[in-house]
């Protein structure tokens, strides 16, 4: 037959990976901040936009979706072009998915530095936002099965079936994260609330790092291993049978984010099981791109593209045999809201997924440019650096999350907790300093690479439409008899989709369900009653600023932590709870009962604990929040906010949204009267001196957290008065 | 205290609780004994042809 000529497009392919270096160095760099900000918690400058609360979710959407995700189309669509014998399905799609995309990392940061997020961790952004990834992430899609459809090869080799199982899950996992009920234009509440909220968003955050940060740079390091070593991979079967057991196993697996937590035991241990079989597959995976490498180890030692993906393949393999062992309850009683989850994500972010993404633009970017690397003894220097800077992060956060989960857990000898928490969080100073160095090297390297491939780029000229040919696929197979199973799927990327759509909804399926049905299962805890105006303004508050990102609010049923917090968490005390709050990392104290027993402190306290934290804790490493004790509480959007709450399903009268604005003036004046009260009282000068403004958010802020874990202890005070 | 016996207690009180783990089991089990059987069924040679597929494709660098 004779052969077709066409052109590869490596226009979009040089975008993604300018954006991919751009957004790499930006994500990088908050990341660095964020992390010295643990030793100089003055680094915030006191102002809002670059406190720890809001940059930590830019740093962690920067790198994941902005610099990873760039990453994934670089990859996918110089790969995806190439192993269909075809260009990509079309250039107006491939360039609205290109600038959609960036649109979509730009409101992200602007949003997330304003304070917009719904408060669920790798899932902030706004609803107006999610729509737009929604419709960008279809258009990504469409372009890809619009060019394995028109593809001129007939076998759909593995990459493509990790990028096909990728976009369909993520879609899923979105979609499914995201039904949120808008208030305002940037304002929304998840649907779910408490448990139902923890379980659906973790087994989305345990997905996202499932589908975004590893099944897409499987498929990436299924096509460039073999590129860059030259040699097929290790076992095409073992491939086959990877991709199966790795997108079915890991679906199930997000319930181990909540071990310990109110959510129901089965589905903890359902987690739990899955996440230890999904050993086989993650190793099986990185064995085989490890022993693609057989009989070309000696290369490793010359080349420096084989010494990056080297180390991210091994550091796959490490994150992948650490992540199963951290949920063995045992151990995760002792790792959770630790520094060793920071350490444990690192080990994946910056060798795995960084690793792989140097690797493959140095190996992309020559071809590209016709020419040769800049600066090969740069790359090898930005190797070693990079690898010192994983050392230095990973290994110092390993000693900080050890060290801090056995603080919390030491008794005296008279068997009274052997620390405060604040003691904790000072003995980690040194630690959090080496972690910024090890950061600070890495993103040297990162910096040296973008200026080695800059050169490269200026030194050649960009082939931006690479000519090849190749036969056209005939309209009809020739029927062998027997046809295999495998070839039945793999030939058709819709059956391919299809059927990697059903595998990963059981998972989720088998979870939901049940957990669902526990609403109506559920013992309301008939005190546990919705916020009060103010207090829900105030706990707006507390989302925008992020405080679940250092703050949990759930205390697990252990000794040391019931000794230290009160009462462990129950489920019946977050049915109201949209979106829940149970954080992921104590870098402060849990806050579940914070308005109760021991915890319970004056609104004093609050407000000079705001104004600056070492004011009331010397030592802290919070950072000063001085704007709350100014900025106006949004009182406008509660009776809007109310109105949703009622929606859905939070038990406010009918009519209350018309009261709430009453309701929250008298509960404010109340609370600032107290507070005058108090610090008239605490500076021996007249209450008339105090001047506090009543509608300033620091006062629905100190409404929420007095309120904080009080309500089961209601009819307890009621009995024994 | 009551309330905590009740919260406790609620998931055994649901119907039919425990055909969830049986089911899962079956899955999972049915899952991978028939991946593993599909997937030793194919053809060597089919394979191996299939994992060349990376390395005959770069018009560019055959032009060197």
């Amino acid at each position: 037959m004779e052969k077709e000529k066409f052109y590869y497009d490596n226009k979009i392919v040089k975008w993604f990976a300018y954006a991919t270096m751009l957004w790499g160095i930006v994500g990088m760099l908050v990341g660095l901040i964020a992390a010295f900000q643990f030793v100089f918690p003055s680094l915030n400058f006191s102002i809002p936009y670059t406190t720890f609360g809001r940059i930590r979710p830019l740093h962690t959407n920067a790198v994941i979706f902005a610099f990873v995700g760039n990453g994934i189309f670089m990859g996918v669509y110089y790969s995806l072009q190439r192993l269909c014998k075809a260009p990509m399905y079309s250039k107006v799609l491939s360039k609205i998915h290109f600038w959609g995309w960036q649109l979509i990392i730009v409101l992200a940061a602007l949003t997330l530095i304003l304070g917009y997020t719904t408060g669920k961790e790798y899932a902030e952004l706004e609803w107006p936002i999610d729509i737009l990834i929604a419709l960008i992430w279809v258009v990504f899609g469409w372009n890809m099965m619009g060019t394995i459809i028109k593809r001129r090869e007939r076998h759909i080799y593995v990459a493509i079936w990790f990028y096909i199982a990728t976009f369909v899950t993520v879609a899923v996992l979105h979609i499914v994260n995201s039904i949120e009920l808008p208030v305002t234009l940037l304002k929304s509440y998840p649907v779910y609330a408490g448990v139902q909220d923890a379980l659906v968003q973790w087994w989305y955050g345990h997905n996202a790092v499932a589908f975004f940060l590893t099944t897409p740079y499987l498929g990436i390091m299924y096509y460039f291993v073999p590129k860059a070593s030259n040699r097929p991979v290790f076992s095409y079967r073992l491939s086959i049978i990877h991709f199966w057991a790795l997108i079915f196993l890991y679906i199930w697996a997000g319930p181990h984010h909540l071990l310990y937590t109110s959510l129901p035991d089965w589905a903890q241990s359902l987690g739990t099981v899955f996440s230890i079989m999904l050993i086989a597959p993650s190793w099986g995976g990185m064995l085989n791109g490890l022993l693609t490498l057989r009989g070309a180890w000696d290369k490793v030692r010359e080349d420096v593209i084989l010494k990056f993906l080297v180390v991210a393949i091994t550091c796959y393999g490490m994150s992948t045999l650490e992540g199963p062992l951290l949920s063995i309850k045992s151990l995760n009683a002792i790792t959770h809201f630790t520094d060793w989850t920071i350490a444990h994500v690192h080990v994946g972010a910056l060798g795995w997924n960084g690793f792989l993404t140097f690797g493959v633009l140095y190996w992309l970017i020559p071809r590209i440019f016709r020419t040769k690397l800049a600066s090969k003894s740069m790359a090898n220097a930005h190797f070693w650096i990079g690898t010192l800077g994983i050392i230095f992060y990973a290994i110092p956060m390993y000693w900080a999350g050890w060290t801090q989960s056995m603080m919390w857990k030491e008794f005296t000898a008279d068997g009274r907790l052997a620390y405060q928490f604040l003691e904790t969080v000072i003995e980690l100073k040194p630690l959090y300093m080496l972690r910024a160095l090890g950061g600070t090297l890495y993103l040297v390297g990162a910096i040296m690479m973008v200026w080695n491939l800059v050169a490269t780029i200026r030194k050649g000229s960009a082939l931006d439409y690479e000519a090849a040919e190749a036969e056209p696929l005939p309209k009809k197979v020739a029927s062998h008899g027997n046809e295999h199973w495998h070839r039945w799927i793999e030939r058709k990327p819709v059956q391919m989709l299809v059927v990697s759509l059903v595998v990963i909804l059981i998972g989720g399926i088998v979870e939901f369900v049940p957990t669902f049905m526990v609403k109506t299962n559920i013992p309301k805890i008939a005190e546990v009653q919705p916020l009060t105006p103010l207090e829900l303004a105030g706990r707006d508050v507390y989302i925008k600023e992020g405080c679940y990102v250092c703050h949990s609010q759930m205390i697990r049923p252990f000794r040391s932590e019931t000794a230290r917090y009160g009462d462990y968490s129950k489920s019946g005390e977050f049915v109201y709870d949209h979106p829940f709050q149970w954080g992921s990392k104590r870098t402060g104290p849990d806050l579940a009962r914070e308005g109760v027993g021991n915890n319970k402190k004056s609104h004093q306290w609050h407000y000079n604990h705001m104004l600056n934290p070492t004011n009331t804790s010397p030592g802290s490493i919070m950072p000063p929040y001085p704007w709350l004790l100014t900025t106006k509480v949004n009182s406008g959007d509660i009776p809007a906010k109310i109105r949703a709450m009622q929606k859905l399903g939070v038990p406010y009268p009918e009519g209350y949204d018309l009261e709430a604005i009453n309701d929250m003036e008298k509960q404010a004046n109340k609370i600032t009267s107290e507070l005058r009260k108090e610090i008239a009282l605490a500076n021996k000068v007249e209450e008339d001196e105090v001047n506090i403004p009543a509608n300033t958010e620091i006062i629905a802020l100190i409404a929420y957290l007095q309120r904080l874990g009080t309500d089961i202890y209601k009819t307890e005070t009621a009995s024994n008065n | 205290m009551t309330i905590l016996i009740k919260v406790s207690n609620y998931l055994s009180s649901m119907e039919g609780i425990s055909i969830y783990p049986i089911i899962t089991l079956i899955i999972f089990f049915g899952f991978f004994a028939l991946m593993f059987f599909l997937t030793y069924k194919i053809d060597k040679k089919k394979l191996d042809e299939n994992s060349q597929l990376p390395l005959n494709d770069n018009h560019y660098e055959k032009e060197q």
